[in-house]
């Protein structure tokens, strides 16, 4: 009845990835360093303003902090407003040649 | 008083997927990602066409983990009242019932439902987000566009009319909140919302909130365009609670600081401003300055205070 | 009961024995009465519902769209120009499967404005997805009401109930008011399939693609185009359930019997009126003086609108020689909608004498203009006793150029 109904209408379930893994999205991937962020470094939850700002909520709040790269869009915010310069923005070519 | 959140005890949990369709660098990512938070999971929200909708998601996928009804543009206060009274009828309590429109389905379109609601005081939380402009469409020009702005309806003089104010339409209204925040100081936005959710009646969000490819600056500037439009007084942060108008957050230590940045540094970091003559960029300024002088008038200059 | 009232009060009770949930409205002159009264029965404390004054009719409609996306019997009502500002709306209430009611008291409609009387404002809302059913008197009016609940629930579609302004709405005419405990067993609580729940989440009429795809768990859904194409197949599966509503509610309440059409003398009739509303009534009485000339005319009213119940109107109209179309409303450039609507019900039925009755249109009562007895014995003689010649072009009563 119910499964019945809602096929009739555009009736939708949340789930990742409705844009694909927009990390295909990326030119540049942002790559945290470990020992400048300060979370990392003091083994304490501190900090954490790329958690708090990144768009896509791609960032975790632990330590250290771990991007999910399948989702990253690259857009470099967290680089930016990273107090410590901690996050670099890396070619996202170079690791294809890594990986190859 | 509220106890001012911080980012450990920010909620961990999101709400909204990775993996949507909102460009990179939207700052209307972030304000929804921790409105979201603050709202919580006990919500139903309404969305009319915008970015927002295709944020979240197209059938059969959703990027929200809360209940939402898309509805049409103009109707997002009337669909919110309209749940209230299901809400209501069906003895459902404590359920937050929140219309999350942009500024063309707010201070244009949706202005006239918005304001009907309003005066009948139904019991809804309303969220503009303000990226000035009909953005889903291509970046037209909207009622909140600001003047100078190059759109792709204003595409060689840009918008010759000033942005429309609509937290002073809706604190007209005399509804109990009215608050304005910026994406860029999400922990301000959630504490505001978190706020907001304490009041009967309409409450009333105004969330500023850089756009990169409709304002043009690269994405990872969307929080530092946002917090220059705070830091040069362009864009105020305040409350008005029952009438009492307040500012707050960063928009506050301005005032007490009595140092705003030139207005300049924010034109001339967006494409839309690039016809702006520095004449008008110094025009503008001067309006900033006699607009924050009043601010500054009624507070005590620091530099003629000691402090201890 | 039976009572002597208004047709706007006749269906302000049939709402209250519905017991609606939501209900939000908007002034139009001569829908208004109808909502004052149910403001009045609520705000009295003889009905628990939710009374909503919007600042528009769009508005209206977007509550209780809202309120039956979570779950609540919602009603509205309107007219004329209010249901032309609504107009987005009865698309969005129809795609979205919300079985709201609405009351539409027939106007004309604007530029220029008028008040009065015609039938063009439901008409031009044909193609929005809503069920129209059309009341003739104040004892249908109160009876439409309450069987569209019980309808639009079991099928998942809007409807509208029309009833013609002033001529029904504003005049007064005995009918029964059913029981409640009646109308209670006749028409449960609404228990929908599914409604906005923070238990259950779901993100409700979200961007459709043009193709299919599949969802979350690798499952295929829909795209667009199947879900407008389930809107058709239970719009005219809708027919079904319309009868088994209207038996149901005949078998409780001794009322009904003809949910599609209404015929009149048509049994034997070689030529056939068809009228909406009041006209149909109006009919009657042409028809009887006609017949006592010993002219073989009959009545058929049009009960249903949409889904068009074409298998009945075919089977009411294909074996006489002459089918007359008396229409309030225009397709502007062509003929009269219901008129057109016939004609292709009977392309496919060829009468006993190998050809098809021939279809007839006249265009009437525009913005309440009069419609003298006089000038529809005459319109109905003159089609009953020449051959029609240029059949597609609509003729005109009443009008004085
Ligand atoms: C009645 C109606 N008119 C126009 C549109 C087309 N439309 C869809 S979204 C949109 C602009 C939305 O602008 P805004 O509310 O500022 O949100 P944004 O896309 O900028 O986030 C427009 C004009 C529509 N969907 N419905
Ligand atoms: S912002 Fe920089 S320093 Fe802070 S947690 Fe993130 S990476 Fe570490
Ligand atoms: S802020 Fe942008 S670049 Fe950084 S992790 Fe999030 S999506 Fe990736
Ligand atoms: S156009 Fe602007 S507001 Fe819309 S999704 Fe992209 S960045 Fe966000």
């Amino acid at each position: 009845m119910k499964d019945d109904y809602c096929r009739k209408t555009s009736h939708s379930k949340s789930g990742p990835g409705d844009a694909g893994k927009t990390g295909s999205w990326r030119i540049l991937r942002p790559v945290i360093d470990p020992a400048v962020c300060i979370p990392a470094k003091r083994g304490t939850p501190s900090c954490y303003m790329c958690w708090l700002y990144c768009p896509d909520g791609v960032i975790s709040r632990g330590i250290p902090p771990e991007i999910d790269y399948e989702y990253c869009k690259g857009c470099g915010i967290c680089a930016e407003e990273c107090p410590t310069k901690a996050i670099r923005m890396v070619e996202e070519s170079s690791f294809i040649k890594e990986d190859t | 008083m509220h106890t001012k959140t911080n980012i450990l005890s920010l909620p961990e949990e999101e709400l909204v997927y990775p993996g949507n369709r909102a460009c990179a660098g939207c700052a209307l990512g972030i304000a929804y990602r921790i409105g979201l938070k603050a709202l919580g999971k006990n919500t139903i929200i309404v969305v009319p066409p915008s970015c927002l909708t295709v944020l979240q998601g197209l059938y059969p996928i959703a990027a929200t983990k809360l209940p939402c009804l898309n509805v049409t543009f103009a109707s997002t206060a009337a669909a919110a009242t309209g749940l209230l009274g299901a809400l209501k009828a069906r003895n459902r309590k404590g359920i937050n019932v929140v219309g999350w429109a942009g500024d063309g389905g707010t201070s244009d379109i949706g202005l006239q439902s918005l304001s009907g609601a309003c005066e009948r005081g139904d019991n809804f939380l309303f969220v503009c987000y303000d990226n000035e402009g009909y953005m889903n469409t291509g970046v037209q020009r909207s009622g909140t566009t600001p003047i100078g702005a190059l759109t792709a309806n204003t595409p060689i003089k840009g918008k010759l009319q000033r942005k429309k104010d609509v937290p002073a339409i809706m604190s007209a209204h005399r509804i109990p909140y009215v608050a304005t925040c910026s994406a860029a100081y999400p922990l301000d936005l959630y504490d505001k919302i978190k706020k907001a959710l304490t009041y009967e009646g309409v409450k009333y969000i105004h969330i500023h909130t850089p756009c990169p490819p409709g304002w043009g600056f690269e994405p990872r500037y969307a929080v530092k365009i946002g917090k220059l439009a705070v830091e040069t007084g362009l864009y105020e942060l305040y409350e008005v609670e029952n009438s009492n108008v307040r500012l707050t957050g960063a928009s506050e230590k301005l005032m007490e600081k009595r140092r705003l940045l030139p207005a300049r540094d924010y034109f001339r970091a967006q494409g839309r401003f690039a016809i702006l003559t520095d004449s008008q960029i110094e025009q503008q300024q001067q309006e900033v300055n006699a607009r924050w002088e009043a601010y500054f008038n009624t507070t005590e200059d620091p530099d003629e205070d000691t402090p201890d | 009961m039976q009572i002597i009232e208004s047709g706007n009060v006749a269906a302000a009770l049939g709402v209250k024995l519905s017991r609606a949930q939501v209900i939000a409205a908007y002034p139009i002159t001569p829908q208004t009465p109808l909502t004052e009264k149910l403001s009045e029965i609520i705000e009295a404390g003889d009905m628990t519902a939710e009374y909503i004054p919007v600042e528009s009719e769009h508005s209206a409609l977007a509550i209780c769209i809202a309120a039956s996306s979570a779950g609540a019997r919602s009603f509205t009502a309107t007219s004329a120009n209010g249901l032309l500002y609504m107009h987005e709306q009865l698309h969005w209430a129809s795609g979205a499967r919300l079985p709201i009611v609405m009351c539409v008291v027939n106007r004309g409609v604007g530029a220029p404005w008028t008040v009065w009387n015609d039938h063009q404002d439901s008409m031009s809302q044909r193609d929005t997805g809503w069920i129209q059913i059309y009341a003739n008197d104040h004892q249908q009016i109160i009876d439409s009401v309450i069987k569209a609940f019980a309808l639009a629930e079991e099928v998942m579609i809007p409807v509208m109930v029309c009833y013609d302004g002033y001529l029904l709405s504003h005049t007064y005419m005995p009918f029964d008011i059913p029981e409640a405990t009646l109308t209670d067993s006749f028409l449960p609580p609404y228990r929908p399939a599914y409604c906005l729940d923070p238990d259950e989440p779901a993100n409700l009429n979200t961007v459709t693609l043009s193709d299919v795809r599949t969802d979350i768990n690798g499952v295929k859904a829909h795209g667009y185009m199947e879900i407008r194409h389930l809107l058709q197949q239970d719009m005219l599966a809708s027919m079904d359930a319309i009868e088994r509503v209207d038996s149901r509610f005949k078998n409780i309440f001794g009322r009904g019997g003809s949910p599609f059409i209404e015929s009149y003398r048509s049994d034997d009739a070689r030529f056939i009126a068809v009228g909406i509303g009041s006209l149909s009534y109006h009919l009657r009485d042409v028809v009887d003086d006609l017949r006592d000339e010993g002219i073989s005319v009959g009545v058929m009213s049009m009960q249903l609108y949409r889904p068009f119940p074409y298998q009945a109107v075919a089977k009411a109209l294909k074996d006489c020689q002459g089918v007359i179309v008396f229409e309030k409303a225009l397709s502007y450039g062509y003929q009269g909608p219901v008129c057109s609507d016939i004609k292709s019900a009977l392309y496919h039925y060829v009468g006993p004498e190998g050809s098809r009755p021939f279809v007839l249109n006249y265009i009437l009562g525009l913005g309440g203009r009069e419609i003298l007895t006089k000038d529809l014995y005459e319109g109905l003689k003159l089609s009953c006793t020449t051959k029609p010649s240029s059949p597609d072009k609509p003729r005109w009563i009443g009008l004085k150029l």
